[in-house]
């Protein structure tokens, strides 16, 4: 049997050996930047459609991401989706008349929300909501959308391969 | 203090599995004497040894150790009697990843907080006394099966047990060592004031050393006494036993059909 | 007839009763841990023997199933022009699944059986009975550090083997198939999370770190102390062990399907 001081100094490299191996997970694999939540505030934006968008969607300005999406909530009201974004701190002076829109990532990717900055003096605070919002594309309708042009365009007969959905 | 270290009253004893080993049995165990308990096998006998320490509880009656029930003990007083007992199994029981040393400083190691150099001193006391004081690096693998009995004898007498019991010590071991457990378990239980109970079918080498005799069979004592008492004992059952005779109330032939009957059986088909 | 039903229901309640005997022991060891000034080296000690020495196979197997994982993927995602996907596809199947999986079986056949034959050798050598004629817990100086010494290893060892099936990836990907290895480790960080895959892998980990030395340690103290028991012990704690394992994935992998 091994000495019992060589044997802990092989269990504790051993443990070393785990550990960095959980660090290059955790570094390389899954791209953590940072073990601690950063700092951060919420901003609100209401959408009629949300499409597939997701809690943990990224937010981005100009495709750098800036937060995620926290909460998505419908508004028992007017049944609007009501979307909770978490913007992190150093982010704090977007113009609080910026827009968001939901885009795709590729072709069929997941959505993720855009924000596009505007031009107001006044930055978005922790609260803050977003007025100017645009829904997700949802590709049926695109698709009904397109039939029914063509079908216009080309006569009378279209009302019936309308194909949306509604 | 007690006269008899060990007390054993009107004990029956039955397995789990309805089996009765034990019925209505009294035994007493003096204190500084060498007892031995025989009988044919599987009577139970390594049974009464688990009985007396503690490792089975009795169906019914007491079984006092010392003056303490010791069936009824928690653990930790049930521990603490433990220490004051040393217990010699058949196969030796040596840990097979420790060395000589190392196994008779076990229980040193474990129950007590003394040195390595006072640990050291004791351990070759030990070994010393069953005179393997030059075998204390060897590994359990390279001894013989009489060397690893007399290993476990130093070790089971490492905390200076009051009481010690052997379970089939002479089973199985050539002239020579039997010659010298023999002699070692008597300068033992001498030199040290222990108590010692044998558990053997040996009947020369047990009668040998023995102060008192119980005879087990058939779940009661069969006979009890000193040695000379016994061999002079006019019981058929006795005698068969410590003569070693083939046949007797203990018979021969298991039961069986008639042998006509056995034979002709076959001669039909 | 009669008797056939007697007969199962006696099966039944053995196994209930094995079961209800494993429970016991489960909770004993729990409540017994190694006392810290004797007990701490006892697990180092585990610890080395199930840990440590389980190393090579478990480092062997996870670079030959990350480098397989990366071939077999690269000429199927190929045919969808997909293979940039090669990263996300290999890191999360070894983090969510492959990893603590595979590991925990390598584990049961290698360190569990040892354990096992290791246990049950010992009470048939009546090593564990002189014990406790010695006043020395068996329980606390044998089969407690054997379990905790597995429990401890095991998400140790998976973490290793997600390491390196992901680095077995890359060799294949990046360097024989020719990907790009800007691409492989981006995709592969915006696809996986932290939190949701590696953690969660993790977790999965100790639970069958848990079930397997468990298993082991049952299966070694309950042995029939003859050759053939000891036998019977070692094959039944492997074989319990992996389908506890699968069947664990399945019961973790629905739970943590939320996150997914």
């Amino acid at each position: 049997m091994l000495s019992q001081r060589f044997i802990e100094s092989l269990v504790g490299l051993f443990l070393i050996f785990a550990l960095i191996a959980l660090s290059v997970l955790a570094f390389k694999v899954s791209g953590l930047t940072s073990l601690f939540p950063s700092a951060s505030y919420d901003v609100t934006a209401n959408f009629d459609e949300i499409g597939g968008l997701k809690v943990r969607a990224p937010v981005k300005i100009g495709g750098v991401q800036i937060g995620e999406v926290s909460k998505i909530m419908l508004d028992p009201v007017t049944f609007k989706a009501v979307v909770t974004l978490h913007i992190e701190k150093q982010y704090n002076d977007i113009p609080d008349d910026s827009s968001v829109t939901i885009l795709t990532a590729g072709l069929l990717g997941d959505n993720y929300v855009a924000v596009t900055p505007m031009y107001s003096k006044t930055a978005l605070k922790s609260g803050s909501q977003i007025l100017y919002t645009n829904s997700a594309m949802v590709l049926e309708k695109l698709i009904g959308q397109l039939i029914y042009k063509i079908g216009n365009g080309s006569g009378d007969k279209s009302s019936d391969k309308h194909q949306g959905s509604e | 203090m007690s006269e008899n270290l060990v007390e054993i009253s009107k004990m029956s004893f039955q397995h789990e599995n309805g089996r009765t080993v034990f019925k209505d049995v009294d035994i007493t165990i003096p204190r500084g004497k060498i007892t031995a308990v025989m009988g044919p096998s599987g009577t139970g006998k390594t049974t009464l040894l688990r009985l007396i320490g503690g490792q089975l509880t009795p169906t019914q009656g007491k079984v006092l150790v010392d003056g303490q029930l010791i069936h009824k003990l928690n653990r930790n007083d049930l521990y603490q009697l433990r220490k004051r007992m040393g217990m010699l199994f058949q196969s030796g029981g040596l840990f097979t990843h420790l060395s000589v040393y190392e196994n008779v400083a076990f229980p040193l190691r474990e129950h007590t907080r003394l040195s390595e150099s006072m640990i050291h001193t004791l351990v070759l006391m030990k070994l010393q006394m069953v005179g393997l004081r030059g075998a204390a690096h060897l590994m359990p693998t390279e001894l013989s099966g009489g060397m690893a009995r007399r290993v476990a004898l130093a070790r089971a007498i490492g905390l200076d047990p009051k009481l010690i019991m052997y379970d089939e010590p002479f089973t199985g071991q050539d002239p020579i060592s039997l010659g010298v457990l023999v002699k070692l378990i008597r300068t033992l239980n001498d030199a040290l004031g222990l108590t010692s109970i044998i558990v053997s079918h040996d009947v020369k080498e047990t009668l040998s050393i023995a102060d008192y005799v119980y005879i087990i069979s058939d779940r009661q004592i069969i006979g009890q006494g000193t040695p000379e008492s016994i061999s002079q004992n006019s019981s058929l059952q006795l005698q068969q036993f410590i003569q070693g005779l083939p046949d007797g109330p203990v018979p021969f032939d298991y039961p069986a059909p008639l042998l006509q009957q056995d034979f002709l059986e076959r001669t039909d088909k | 007839m009669i008797s056939r039903l007697a007969a199962v229901g006696a099966w039944g309640i053995d196994n209930l009763r094995d079961i209800g005997k494993a429970g016991i022991l489960f909770y004993r060891v729990l409540i017994s841990p190694p006392n810290i000034r004797k007990g701490f080296p006892l697990v180092m000690q585990q610890i080395y023997v199930e840990g440590v020495l389980s190393l090579l196979i478990i480092v062997v197997s996870s670079l030959f199933i990350g480098m397989v994982l990366a071939l077999q993927g690269y000429h199927t995602l190929a045919k969808f022009g997909a293979s940039q996907e090669l990263g996300p596809l290999v890191a999360l199947s070894v983090a969510r699944e492959l990893g603590p999986v595979v590991t925990a079986i390598l584990f049961a056949g290698r360190a569990g059986s040892a354990v096992t034959a290791e246990i049950a050798l010992m009470k048939a050598t009546e090593q564990l009975s002189s014990m406790e004629m010695m006043a020395v817990d068996p329980l606390r100086r044998v089969i407690s550090p054997r379990f905790w010494g597995g429990f401890i290893s095991m998400p140790l060892l998976t973490m290793i083997f997600n390491a390196t099936a992901i680095y077995g990836a890359y060799l294949v990907g990046v360097k024989w198939l020719g990907l790009d290895a800007g691409v492989f480790w981006s995709n592969m960080q915006s696809s996986v999370e932290f939190q949701a895959d590696i953690i969660n892998g993790i977790w999965k980990s100790v639970v069958f770190g848990m079930a397997v030395t468990l298993i082991a340690v049952v299966q070694g103290y309950s042995a029939e102390p003859t050759s053939a028991g000891i036998a019977t012990a070692t094959t039944r704690s492997v074989v319990y062990s992996s389908l506890a394992v699968l069947g664990l994935d399945f019961v973790l992998t629905a739970m943590m399907i939320g996150s997914w």
